[in-house]
């Protein structure tokens, strides 16, 4: 090189904005916030048939929600002393709020909004340290918190779009008085359930309906015919779909696999939890069911009714209260199947998702350290070599 | 009626059935306590500072008791309560010389260049494994803070990113000697008033690059104060073996050219009065 | 390339790897410097001992540190001219390490060379003396003695020998030029180090967007008795125990060296050393370097002497394009960020990186969401997560026994953290830990 090129605007560093840090240097595009957005967008789907199947009022409880849930985070940090906004942004409180509501049935009055919010957030969260420290999942802390105490409030179910009293099945749903104010007029969105003559429109859930059914224990043709008007090939249809009685995000099933293979396709959860969590559910229930047909409906029917798949795909998977390990995310989610199954068949209340989680929630740890990972050049007998 | 007494029956009976039965299986798995030891750990401080070496106050107290140490050795309890644990076991107090710990550095973030901007853990251990650190000085003090979050007494400040040590706080355990990774912090007598504060054994030019309070091992505190000094290789120490240590006076008279030999005092002066740190700091 | 390279598990494949900056380019010769500085510890080891005094004539490839003990390497000179002393230099790791300065007089003078060796046909001791006067130390990183590596104690029995071109690390392309322009040397190389172990079975590892390596290594390893094997686009591919268990599937037991399994692994720039020092007589004191980063005007390849400092060879590259964020000798995964510009090539620097600050990571402190990528991405089946909580609680008694010693610190977990944990230093920080209370 001669002299003459040296000397051509060589820009050379001078060094004076030197980053110091340990290696590695560069990292993956993800970040928490964008995790958590992503899973926003994945609930996108479920969000839109709540609204769909019982109107605005869906939309304001998730709305309502989730500005409570962000405005009790904000609270608790600026009593704290943490910084406030850092926190909102990354989109853990909202995600959180969002979940919550998809948990809460329709006509939710919003001071009850409010109290789950700042159960989510100060008792399933923020007293544990925080977003990452906290052992149970906080929309779930905060559905269970307020089912136990409010009871009469959180299972007020109102019917969905397209579930009038001409429905398959109606009067499994409907009380009689109901079913006869009910009689020619629609449900849904700007229907009868806002009317103010009809203000107390109220529905059971399938899941309801199988609870309050007198359990037949022999195989008897009555046994067979037990839950028949609940669990037909044209209800289950329905229920797909989510022409059922619910909480807000759990009624469309068709809704949730959506979500669900969005959440898979992004990489945020591992496909083998949903799986194995429904398959155990269906597993579990079609056992009991083919030895006792009177006490408990087929397993297709536990899939699609109930909380199961919106659990399955995004209470369970929540990464912060599920095991680290992938054969411990299977153990877990077997767990919960099992749970689950169990409270739906036999336990006093007609649905037992939230409760099943929240307890294998609490033996992750134990989970964590049983399913431990054998490293890189280990023998079976944990030998190292000398 | 009859319900409520029942109750207060039932409950009040569960009651001393168990503390009968708490009280029978407290006598029969009683460990036997030297009452001795109780004695050494009541009057002991209870910091469990780690400074005598043993585990802890009630295990000094043990050893105490067996005669493997004596009282004096707890490095956090005044004369006055060696002295009353000796008279409590009849022994001999033992020799005891209080020390204090000092951070030899005055390589605050105005005074010491900062090489890089650091990113990563906040802590002096895991800074240093990081191309040894920002700092510009490869010996200062780094002021993560590693050994204020170990002190167990809250003898030290982090002021303006150097470790600043409360003189009336320190008690001379030696956590903070034992984890900084730097070496920085020394144990010396109690009664020393004027240290030497720069630990770069580097060449006096080399220190001068990125540090405005080095020792340049100029070899004028030697000259002045004969005796007192000591110049291991570029950096001079106080001699604290010497009969009479340096005084205020002494540092007076030198007139230290850089301004790394000061009176503890005056060097804690110096720092709080940095202005960055006091808009944050609650003084 | 057939879809069933061989490949270790877990691990992770970066998304922009950075090789096309500068893996086209072809290796460049460094124009000559006034002044070198040569540091001395450069290996693994104790350090070799000076044997020039300051003021001394010294000639191109002439010993002036020599090897101090068995694990030690020796030193030679980059060029001709005269020794103006031992002097203190900024070093890769961060502290100031001695280095010997040597002014250049221009005649780039080569000294009197080594007698060349018949590899084939002379003794091994012979071959064996002879990568020990060379000087030569592994170019992967590690810098470990290279004598001491073709010298397992005999109660070992060592039956392969794996090439590692891998170069797995993203930007550096140093030893994909060197595949692709000295295949030979290579592959000779492989063979002389194979003949000093005594071992027949050579493999070579190439990862596979290498093809341009693997199709020039292809065309000559059959003469040599050596087996090309494409290998998974996968970081850390070229580590050790990851590399051979790809190749032969064996694993290394935890705590092992790969000796262990039977095995040594030689990287391909060493490799390429070796022949040059026992075909022609030529000890090691210079080395290609990949300039590259995204402020780098022109990145490439240079063939850089030790003792080169790095704010020249930046010059030589056309300078920045903007002032860089972050200054690390090695590659962007495990390599060495750097506090000053006035380091210097060693015999283990394989890239000279210049990132811009929004290509490099910025760490946080916000806590773990538990996520399990680091458990996924983890080649050592650690739980990096649970490692670096039990660091943060200081419990290293707990890291240790989740394994934290075998750490490779090769940063996967760290890549893909979503809450840009510092991982790494947190496992550094509990081996340190752990090592200082074994003492």
């Amino acid at each position: 090189m001669s002299d003459g090129e040296k000397t051509t605007e060589v820009m050379l560093p001078t060094g004076s904005d030197l980053v110091l840090s340990v290696s590695p240097h560069l990292s993956a595009a993800d970040s928490v916030r964008r995790i958590m957005y992503k899973v926003l967008l994945a609930l996108i789907p479920a969000c839109v048939a709540g609204i769909w199947f019982f109107g605005w009022r869906a939309l304001a409880v998730i709305v309502v929600t989730a500005l409570f849930c962000i405005g009790a985070e904000a609270l608790w940090c600026r009593i704290a002393g943490k910084p406030v906004l850092g926190t909102i942004a990354d989109g853990s409180a909202a995600l959180t709020g969002v979940l919550l509501a998809l948990n809460l049935p329709p006509e939710i009055p919003f001071w009850i909004c409010l109290v789950g919010a700042f159960l989510a957030i100060w008792l399933g969260k923020q007293v544990f340290g925080g977003l990452g420290n906290n052992p149970f999942n906080p929309a779930l802390v905060a559905r269970v918190g307020l089912l136990i105490a409010l009871p009469a409030a959180m299972t007020t179910w109102t019917p969905p779009r397209g579930m009038g009293a001409d429905s398959p099945a109606a009067a499994e749903f409907y009380s009689p008085s109901t079913l006869h104010k009910l009689q020619g007029k629609k449900v849904g969105l700007d229907s009868v359930t806002h009317a103010t003559e009809l203000d107390s429109v109220t529905c059971a859930t399938p899941l309801g309906v199988v609870g309050t059914t007198p359990k037949i224990l022999d195989k008897s043709f009555e046994a067979q015919q037990n839950f028949q008007a609940v669990d037909n090939n044209e209800m289950l249809w329905r229920y797909f779909l989510g022409i059922k009685g619910g909480c807000i995000g759990e009624t469309s099933i068709l809704a949730l696999l959506i979500g669900g293979i969005l959440l898979i396709a992004f990489k945020l959860i591992n496909w083998r939890v949903p799986i194995c969590y429904i398959g155990t559910v269906a597993v579990f229930t079609g056992l009991v069911n083919y030895f006792f047909p009177g006490v408990t409906p087929t397993p297709l029917f536990h899939i699609l009714t109930g909380g199961l798949v919106l659990g399955a795909f995004f209470m369970a998977t929540d990464m912060v209260t599920s095991p680290i390990t992938p054969t411990g995310c299977i153990v877990f989610a077997i767990g919960c199947g099992i749970i689950t199954s169990v409270i739906r068949i036999w336990g006093n209340y007609p649905e037992g998702v939230s409760f099943s989680i929240l307890f294998m929630n609490a033996l992750v740890p134990l989970i964590d350290r049983w399913c431990g990972q054998r490293p890189f050049g280990y023998t079976v007998k944990r030998e190292v070599a000398k | 009626m009859g319900t409520l007494t029942a109750a207060v029956m039932v409950m009040a009976g569960i009651g001393l059935a168990l503390g009968v039965v708490i009280g029978f299986f407290a006598k029969l798995f009683q460990v036997k306590s030297d009452a001795r030891v109780e004695l050494v750990t009541e009057l002991l401080p209870g910091a469990n500072c780690g400074g005598c070496g043993k585990a802890g106050c009630s295990d000094f107290a043990k050893s105490v008791v067996s005669g493997e140490n004596p009282p004096s050795k707890c490095p956090v309890s005044s004369k006055e309560q060696v002295t009353a644990i000796a008279l409590a076991l009849g022994i001999d107090a033992g020799e005891s010389f209080a020390k204090k710990a000092v951070v030899c550095c005055g390589g605050d973030r105005e005074q010491t260049l900062r090489l890089a901007n650091y990113n990563g853990v906040l802590d002096c251990v895991s800074a240093s494994l990081v191309a040894g650190g920002p700092k510009g000085c490869a010996y200062g003090c780094l002021g993560m803070g590693t050994c204020a979050r170990k002190c167990p007494f809250g003898a030290i400040e982090i002021i303006n990113g150097l470790a600043v040590i409360h003189k009336e706080l320190c008690v001379g355990c030696g956590t903070c000697v034992a984890v900084c990774p730097r070496n920085v912090i020394k144990l010396v007598p109690a009664e020393a008033e004027v240290h030497v504060y720069c630990n770069s054994p580097a060449k006096g030019p080399a220190k001068k690059q990125v540090c405005r309070v080095p020792c340049l091992g100029c070899r004028k505190c030697v000259r002045a104060a004969e005796g007192k000094f000591t110049v291991n290789g570029f950096r001079a120490e106080v001699n604290y073996q010497a009969p009479e240590l340096p005084t205020a006076e002494d540092v007076q008279k030198i007139g230290c050219p850089t301004g790394c030999l000061l009176t503890a005092e005056e060097h804690l002066r110096i720092e709080m009065n940095e202005p960055e740190w006091s808009a944050g700091k609650d003084e | 390339m057939n879809k069933n390279v061989k490949t270790f598990h877990g691990g992770i494949h970066p998304a922009c790897d950075g090789k096309s900056l500068s893996n086209g380019v072809s290796v460049q010769r460094a124009p000559l410097l006034d002044k070198y500085r040569v540091v001395i510890s450069e290996n693994v080891g104790k350090p070799p001992k000076p044997v020039v005094e300051a003021g001394a004539c010294v000639k191109k490839y002439q010993l002036i540190a020599a090897a101090d003990g068995f694990v030690s390497a020796n030193l030679h000179a980059p060029t001709s001219g005269r020794v103006t002393g031992i002097v203190e230099v900024p070093g890769a790791m961060g502290v100031p390490v001695q280095a010997i300065e040597i002014e250049a007089d221009g005649a780039d003078e080569a000294g009197e060379l080594l007698p060349a060796l018949d590899w084939r046909n002379c003794d091994v001791a012979l071959l064996r003396k002879r990568v020990e006067e060379a000087g030569l130390v592994g170019m992967g990183g590690a810098a470990f003695p290279t004598h001491v590596k073709l010298s397992p104690p005999p109660e070992k029995k060592v039956d392969v020998l794996v090439l590692n071109g891998a170069e797995c690390e993203p930007y550096l392309t140093a030893d994909h030029r060197l595949m692709v322009e000295q295949p030979e040397a290579v592959l000779e190389g492989a063979a002389i180090s194979a003949r000093i172990l005594g071992v027949t079975k050579i493999y070579i590892g190439v990862e596979i967007n290498k093809a341009d390596a693997i199709d020039a290594l292809n065309a000559h390893a059959a003469e040599f008795g050596i087996e090309v094997v494409p290998l998974k686009v996968q970081y850390p591919q070229g580590s050790e125990k990851q590399l051979i268990f790809a190749i032969t599937g064996r694993k290394v037991p935890a705590g092992g060296l790969p000796m262990d399994a039977g095995c040594v692994v030689q990287n391909v720039g060493t490799a390429a050393a070796l022949a040059d020092a026992v075909i022609r007589g030529i000890p090691l004191v210079e080395r290609i370097v990949t300039v590259t980063g995204e402020v780098v005007a022109h990145p490439g390849n240079w063939l850089l002497k030790i003792g080169t400092p790095v704010i020249r060879v930046v010059e030589w590259a056309g300078g920045v394009t903007e002032e860089p964020g972050k200054l690390i000798l090695g590659g962007p995964m495990m390599g060495f960020a750097q506090k000053s510009f006035d380091v210097t090539v060693t015999k283990n620097t394989s890239g000279i990186l210049l990132l811009p600050r929004t290509v490099a990571v910025t760490y946080g402190s916000s806590p773990c969401i538990r996520c399990g990528r680091c458990v996924a991405g983890c080649p050592m089946n650690l739980v990096p997560c649970a490692l670096g909580n039990a660091v943060e609680a200081e419990r290293f008694d707990l890291a240790a026994q989740n394994h934290v010693m075998d750490c490779l610190e090769c940063g996967s977990c760290a890549y893909v953290c979503p809450a840009h944990r510092p991982l790494v230093q947190h496992m550094r920080r509990a081996k340190a830990e752990i090592r200082k209370r074994k003492k």
